[in-house]
Formats: structure tokens, C-alpha cells, sequence
């Protein structure tokens, strides 16, 4: 198995060098406008935070998977985890939230020893829709992850799991060999217990996000050959497919480097640009919580180590209010948001 | 001048076209997206058919164009190169059948 930029000591493995390479060569030469200057030129900048819908947590970048353009760059030799003490901090604010959403994340979050006593206590706080991003796999890893279905239900869970192709070839080369076959077999189990079957109350959605370097197409087209392939050859049932942008920082900003994608890719971000897609950029309705209680405007601006601009920077001094209305941060891996259709952990977004 | 005579990078450029002829330009590209919108047939199966078209054309803006546009709709290697098998197949037919031609011209002549 791959390792992670971590544990290789990749220049990447440093959110500064991400952030220079971002900020310098085709931006900086006048040949791509930065983001700042392109939202400039239809009146959005700043960018400003909108009521907070939804609360995402990361709690942990372990994960048993080192999928080649994980933005987290996420794997088994990742031992950042959240603490129980950082859980209760978390879970004081989930009871007081205004968010309609909590999302969990990972990693897998699965992972984190403390994760069914935390997904026990947040449950009670009657959050209208709770997700959990599983990466499906972790379900078939170990005997012990094996009842995550009938625990996702008990909870009444929203599952909501990565997928980015349903060909064996193309899943595996993304995310391991051996992953495709196993999270079919998730799947299937998921279905089993009555998950993302037609008007079941059990939510499951899967995510999709492209292979290589290019945007994802049409979200409904994509959604459809997924249900249409998936059904036929394993009769799998789903309820919606996400599709998302794969933003150019962490692994993926690697591999468009080492493949000398880079350039193309980010013209390619730019000139799909839509200023509708910033309308409803996902930063403007989230706080994304790190393992370590460090608030962000974004999962992504989380692994670029951009914490929000506020003088509530940590889950311990929280509070809603001074948050809304908040600058949120900027960089030029923004295009990835704003492309097309736009993305977001929810998928398109214009 | 450039040194070669095909440039990835004017593939970006192909709308600029307009700018010295605005109307038709405009009319080829008014054209040419609703040619492409979701009809009798998909966008995805628009896509292949452009895909082997634009290998019997042997337009390499057009292969890398829509290349990218068939992964971005999900579009597998397998059904690529089907497709530009058909292609192939279709401009080799048409080189063949040709033959009858000289196979008639033979035995009017030689007989």
C-alpha cells in the first residue's frame, strides 16, 4: 500500500508549499486571474458567510485507504485522531446548533475508537439530517466494523460514500486495488438493512468524483449510468449520486504536477467558471471542525491549514453568532468550487 | 511564428475565431452547442460519435477535446476505442468498396 505525503516527507506534505505553488507561476505571470480578482469582477468579493446549515467534523485523518487524490491525504499511517475530550466540545455545540446538518468525516471516520459512543451522543441532539462519509470499505476491513449497517440505521444515519466509477478498472486504480469489489459487497449490505432502497427513510448517496485530471460531467447523466450499471450488474440501489470537483491541493495537486496536468487544469477550472456556482459555494453555510477542535470555512481550506478569519478560531470558544457574517478565506484551489456546475460535499450547487 | 504547426494550447483560443468575423462565428458556436445538447440521442452518445469522427477527421484538437469530454461523462477506455473502431471501420469500408470500381474497370477492360 501507498503512503501517505506524510510519512513520504513530500514537499506537499507542507500546506505553505501548496499554497505558494498556487499562488505563484500562471497567476502570478497575469496569464489566469486569481480567484480574488475573478469574483471581484462580478461584485462578490468579499466573500462573506451566510447562516450556518451545516456542521462538518473531521475526526481523524487515519483511514485504511490511500486513494490517489485523497485531499486529506489520508491513510493508515495518519495518527492525527480526535480526542474524547475534543468529542465533548464537539458534542456541546451540537446540542445548541442551528445547523439542519452534521456531517462526519474522515479519514474513515470509523476509525476513531470513540466514534459509536460519539455517534450515540450526537444522534440524540435531533439534527435533521445526520451524514456519515463512509468509504465503504472500512465496513468489509475488519470483523468488528462488520454491524456499521445495522449501527448506521439504529442511529438513523445518512450514509454517504465515494465512488468514482462503476467499473472495477477505474475504482480500483483511483483507490486501491481490491476496493471496488469490497465496497460493492458494503454496499449490498447497506441495501440489505433497508439503505438506499426506492422511498426508504435510510439515506444512501454516493459520491462521485472524476479519475483523473478533468471535471465531472453532468451530475444527473452520471447519476443515471451509475444506477443503471450498478443495478444491472450487482443489484445495488442508491438514492443520489454527487458528483464533485477534484480540487487541485494535497495528493491530486501532486499528481497534476508529476503528470504535468497542472496548467490544463487550472485553465480548465477557470474557464468553466460560474459566478452563479459562488452564489452557493458550501463555505458560505459550513464550519468544518479538524480533529484537533480548529474551526475552518471548508474541509479543503482545513488541509490547507486555513483557519477561519474570526476571533473564534477553536470548537472550545465557539459561537454562532460571531462567526456568521465572517470574511471566508480564499485561494485560488476555490476554482475547483466554482466550475460548471459547482461542487460541494453535496455535489452541484448552480 | 510557431515551430510546429499544431498547438495544444489553441484549442483554448478556438472561440477567439469570432473576433474577426462575429456573426458567423457566433453562428457556428450557436450551432454547434445545440448540436451537441441532450436530443433523440444522449450527450454521451453525441460524445462518442464525435469522439471516432474526430479520429476519421484526424483533428487533434478534437481527439484531446473529446477524450476528456468522454471521462468526464463517465465514458470507459473500452467504449473509446470501440467507437474509434467503428470509425476505422467505416473509412476502411469506404476505401474498399471503392475496389468494386477497379474490379469493374478491370473486367471491362481486361476482361
Amino acid at each position: 500500500m501507498k503512503k501517505s505525503l506524510k510519512a513520504r516527507n513530500n514537499d506537499l506534505a507542507n500546506t505553505e508549499r501548496q499554497l505558494e505553488i498556487l499562488s505563484n507561476g500562471i497567476f502570478a505571470d497575469g496569464k489566469l486571474p486569481t480567484f480574488a480578482n475573478k469574483i471581484k469582477e462580478t461584485n462578490q468579493f468579499p466573500l462573506l458567510a451566510k447562516k450556518l446549515e451545516i456542521l462538518q467534523i473531521n475526526l481523524g485523518y487515519m483511514c485504511n485507504q490511500v486513494c490517489t487524490h485523497c485531499h486529506v491525504d489520508a491513510g493508515p499511517d495518519r495518527k492525527e485522531i480526535m480526542t474524547i475530550e475534543t468529542m465533548q466540545q464537539c458534542l456541546d455545540v451540537i446540542k445548541k446548533t442551528g445547523a439542519h446538518t452534521l456531517d462526519l468525516t474522515g479519514g474513515a471516520p470509523e476509525m476513531n475508537p470513540n466514534f459509536k459512543w460519539f455517534v450515540e451522543e450526537a444522534s440524540r441532539a435531533g439534527i435533521k439530517d445526520f451524514i456519515v462519509r463512509s468509504n465503504l470499505t472500512i465496513i468489509r476491513a475488519n470483523k468488528k466494523y462488520h454491524d456499521l449497517p445495522q449501527f448506521f440505521k439504529k442511529h438513523g444515519v445518512h450514509v454517504v460514500s465515494s465512488m468514482p466509477h462503476w467499473t472495477r478498472g477505474k475504482t480500483d486504480k483511483q483507490r486501491g486495488d481490491g476496493v471496488f469489489d469490497k465496497s460493492i459487497k458494503a454496499l449490498q449490505m447497506l441495501n440489505e438493512v433497508g439503505y438506499g432502497t426506492k422511498g426508504s427513510d435510510l439515506k444512501l448517496d454516493l459520491v462521485y468524483n472524476p479519475s483523473g485530471a478533468f471535471l465531472p460531467g453532468d451530475q444527473m447523466a452520471l447519476e443515471n449510468d451509475f444506477k443503471k450499471a450498478l443495478k444491472t450488474d450487482f443489484n445495488i440501489d442508491f438514492h443520489n449520486l454527487f458528483a464533485i470537483t477534484n480540487l487541485p491541493i494535497s495528493r491530486f495537486l501532486d499528481y497534476l504536477i508529476a503528470s504535468e496536468n497542472y496548467e490544463d487544469y487550472m485553465f480548465a477550472l477557470v474557464e468553466a467558471y460560474n459566478p452563479s456556482a459562488v452564489e452557493n459555494v458550501m463555505c458560505t453555510n459550513t464550519i468544518s471542525v479538524s480533529w484537533d477542535g480548529w474551526l475552518y470555512d471548508c474541509d479543503f481550506n482545513q488541509m490547507l491549514n486555513l483557519k477561519v478569519a474570526s476571533k473564534v478560531k477553536h470548537i472550545a470558544d465557539y459561537n454562532e453568532e460571531l462567526l456568521q457574517n465572517r470574511n471566508i478565506i480564499i485561494n485560488q484551489h476555490c476554482y475547483g468550487c466554482t466550475a460548471g456546475a459547482g461542487s460541494s460535499c453535496q455535489g452541484v450547487v448552480a | 511564428m510557431s515551430k510546429t504547426y499544431y498547438d495544444a494550447a489553441d484549442l483554448r483560443k478556438f472561440g477567439r475565431i469570432t473576433e474577426w468575423n462575429e456573426e458567423l462565428g457566433n453562428k457556428f458556436f450557436d450551432y454547434y452547442g445545440k448540436v451537441f445538447e441532450e436530443g433523440a440521442l444522449t450527450a454521451r452518445e453525441k460524445s462518442l460519435i464525435a469522439l471516432a469522427v474526430a479520429h476519421t477527421e484526424q483533428c487533434p484538437y478534437c481527439i484531446d477535446a473529446y477524450t476528456k469530454d468522454g471521462l468526464q461523462r463517465g465514458v470507459t477506455k473500452e467504449e473509446m476505442m470501440e467507437a474509434v473502431h467503428v470509425g476505422a471501420a467505416i473509412k476502411s469500408g469506404a476505401t474498399l468498396v471503392h475496389s468494386v470500381q477497379m474490379m469493374n474497370k478491370v473486367n471491362k477492360l481486361d476482361g
